[in-house]
């Protein structure tokens, strides 16, 4: 079991914040084909080179191994201050 | 060092006077920003964050920016949430023994929490909301601090 989130514009795309999911695959490239199932403008979102990913809250490269995975953060641009 | 995160409405002067309280005989220079909501075309901004991790990527970068300015202490404020135009959204104050180093680390923090600070910000507009991403300008200033890097 994974938890997927999403922030910034990508909630927007991606209709939720959160979602669980019981097999999320074995690395972010097949997990972003998974997602792009139900939606594919999400898919396209996910791929875009600026999103940033953090699993279970550590900074991860776009084709990441999922091994262990508990939490999946998908980022955009980020924009504080 | 603090580093706090919250969803309320603060006083930048309290938080001023808090950092300073303490009354510390080895500091020369006390360095402050506040980042305010603008107003006009914004009605009020909308902040997100990661709970845990944006504290502890703030904590890492603050942590090696006051190794390298040999700060003493060290406050970061930073609102989420609903912010009204005139309301404070950060603010930044670092203590060190002169002057340059406290206004490089306090530059290097901001430059730092505009590109790089897990945030997602939305301005809603009279014509509706837009995310707000960091411009090319926001990229160049963050890359001149090495310390941030």
């Amino acid at each position: 079991m994974a938890r997927i989130l999403f922030f910034g514009r990508l909630r927007d795309v991606a209709g939720c914040a959160a979602l669980e999911l019981e097999q999320c695959g074995a690395d972010l490239g097949a997990l972003r084909d998974l997602l792009t199932r139900d939606n594919a403008a999400l898919g396209a979102a996910l791929r875009d080179q600026s999103v940033r990913v953090a699993v279970n809250q550590e900074m991860v490269a776009h084709d990441a191994s999922l091994e262990g995975a508990r939490e999946i953060a998908f980022m955009p641009p980020l924009s504080g201050g | 060092m603090q580093i706090r995160i919250t969803p309320d409405r603060f006083a930048p002067e309290q938080e001023l006077a808090m950092f300073l309280g303490d009354g510390r005989e080895d500091a020369g220079a006390c360095a402050t920003f506040t980042g305010l909501c603008r107003g006009g075309a914004v009605r009020w901004l909308e902040l997100e964050h990661y709970p845990g991790f944006t504290e502890a990527r703030i904590a890492a970068i603050a942590e090696r920016v006051a190794e390298a300015r040999k700060l003493l202490d060290l406050r970061i404020v930073h609102r989420t949430g609903r912010i009204a135009p005139g309301e404070a959204i950060v603010f930044v104050a670092a203590l060190a023994p002169h002057r340059s180093e406290a206004f490089a680390a306090v530059e290097a923090l901001m430059d730092y929490l505009k590109t790089d600070a897990p945030f997602w910000k939305r301005e809603m507009r009279e014509t509706g909301a837009a995310w707000i991403e960091p411009t090319a300008q926001d990229i160049t200033r963050r890359a001149r601090h090495k310390e941030t890097r």
